[in-house]
């Protein structure tokens, strides 16, 4: 426990640092939802109707930007091999890395959703389910995030890659998170905060076995 | 039998045997099938004679997903059992996939553009699906090639066709939910929820056929990269 | 014959969906005979070299 709680911090504290990649997600969060009216206009009707989704997607994309190197600085210093060896499983320092992942991008995300949501002119009623939406499915971007990281850790220059790999896996995250929001607007009740609850749940559950799995692969040589 | 054909160069005999007959079996049945669909079927009472693309649509649909499974089966076998040949088989059978999976949409969207008025209608949700999975047909591939050492290349490949075959079925779901927004449902279903006897057979050896095609190819792609790994080695050995 | 080719009126649909499908097909299949043979080509050069060298040693 006191392992998994050091290696959380010290990810933490280096997602923090400059260069970390914290306020980088939330900056391009901002950057990417702030260029949407530039594209489509600036009808503030359009923009609430399409708030919800274009939030979720320029969160799924600031979410994947820190993490080609969640591994990989790891594996180029030799710190992973150091982790390999050491007391806790591969599979705890996964999630531990999974967890510092979300705290210093996804929650900064959730945390800077609403006042986007002022920019783009998401109706009152959807602003919960924004909130909501985004803190249970930023994990699960976090989790499968970290799957494509560990298998791209000893690609140069990955980040693409990995993005290739990883944003068709997270696609059901996006349709529920963005119905969930969908749903507040339309006073629908279809039940998607179950399944993206479901869907992150499952996510996390198992993306620390599969992550894992890859740094196995990469470290063991 | 499959740990007999852990040997690449028994693999590579017995594929020089088994080819030529999957190869003719292909030929026989798309020759035969292409003939049905195109001449011998009636047009549909609702679709017209724009019920034919679904002899070609529907059967590379179909081999868009079954190349997958084959895929994430072979995938498995090889991390698990660690089986020589498996990764050589999904490495081999992934471009073949994607292929049928382009073709899909390609044929899809000049199936539905009369019944949609446009060329691509997100309301489908099998169409969807499918362009999701040609994305995930191409991360796998890409992954393969971003990878130098080709030992770690078959492994994580292998790690994520699995993930991938777990999240598909989800994908397909979530498209599906996600549907219940819009209005259209699948047009793709010729003739209402019943297909026509006289469309049944033509398209079953359109499958068919479809398949030993896939298989022949699939051979044939294996034993081509057998033969490339065994060109590298000595080359290798050459140097030294 | 001509109503054959018209399909209905659907013949700027179902023949470009025929003629993708030949395509990709070909396409599939050229190709992977190419490497096939181009590999039998390198393998059985190497072999040849390497038995070659052998005998003049």
């Amino acid at each position: 426990m006191k392992a998994f709680t050091a290696l959380l911090i010290r990810d933490m504290r280096l997602a923090f640092r400059a260069g970390g990649g914290a306020s980088l997600a939330a900056a391009f969060f901002a950057l990417v939802s702030s260029l949407v009216p530039f594209g489509v206009g600036a009808d503030l009707v359009l923009l609430g109707r399409i708030a919800g989704g274009v939030l979720w997607v320029s969160a799924a994309l600031a979410a994947l930007l820190s993490l080609d190197r969640l591994f990989q600085a790891d594996f180029e210093d030799g710190s992973l091999d150091v982790l390999a060896l050491s007391p806790i499983s591969l599979e705890a320092a996964s999630a531990a890395k999974i967890l510092a992942h979300w705290v210093t991008t996804g929650l900064p995300l959730v945390l800077l959703s609403p006042v986007l949501g002022l920019l783009l002119n998401l109706p009152p009623r959807a602003y919960g389910a924004l909130i909501a939406s985004l803190a249970i499915g930023t994990p699960a971007l976090s989790g499968v995030g970290a799957i494509g990281a560990a298998l791209t850790l000893s690609i140069r220059r990955g980040g693409l890659i990995l993005a290739l790999i990883v944003l068709p896996l997270i696609t059901p995250a996006l349709i529920f998170g963005a119905g969930a929001v969908a749903d507040a607007m339309d006073g629908t009740g279809r039940g998607a905060f179950l399944f993206l609850a479901a869907f992150s749940v499952a996510a996390v559950a198992l993306s620390p076995f599969a992550s894992a799995a890859g740094v196995r692969l990469n470290v063991g040589g | 039998m499959i740990t007999a054909l852990a040997n690449p160069k028994r693999f590579l005999d017995l594929s020089r045997i088994v080819s030529p007959w999957t190869c003719a079996f292909a030929v026989i049945l798309l020759c035969a099938g292409f003939y049905w669909s195109l001449f011998a079927t009636p047009p549909d009472y609702q679709q017209g004679q724009s019920v034919k693309i679904m002899f070609v649509h529907v059967p590379a649909a179909w081999m868009g997903i079954f190349v997958y499974s084959v895929m994430a089966g072979a995938s498995l076998v090889g991390l698990v059992f660690r089986h020589p040949l498996a990764d050589v088989a999904a490495k081999s059978a992934a471009p073949l996939g994607a292929a049928f999976t382009a073709l899909a949409l390609l044929t899809g969207s000049l199936w539905g553009r009369p019944m949609w008025g446009t060329y691509w209608q997100w309301g489908d949700a099998r169409l969807v699906s499918e362009l999701i999975l040609l994305f995930i047909y191409l991360g796998y591939i890409g992954l393969w090639n971003a990878i130098d050492d080709p030992v770690r290349a078959a492994k994580a490949a292998a790690v994520l066709a699995l993930v991938g075959a777990a999240d598909v079925p989800v994908i397909h779901f979530s498209v599906d939910w996600w549907n219940t927004l819009h209005q259209p449902a699948s047009i793709l279903r010729p003739g209402g929820p019943t297909i026509d006897k006289s469309f049944l057979v033509p398209l079953l050896i359109m499958i068919l056929g479809y398949t030993f095609l896939f298989l022949w190819l699939l051979l044939l792609r294996m034993q081509t990269e057998i033969l490339e790994r065994r060109a590298r080695s000595l080359m290798m050995a050459r140097g030294a | 014959m001509a109503n054959f080719f018209a399909m209905g009126g659907y013949a700027v649909f179902v023949w470009p969906a025929y003629a993708v499908t030949f395509l990709v097909l070909i396409t599939a299949v050229v190709l992977s005979l190419q490497s096939y043979a181009q590999a039998r080509k390198s393998v059985r050069q190497l072999e040849e070299e390497g038995s070659g060298t052998e005998d003049t040693r």
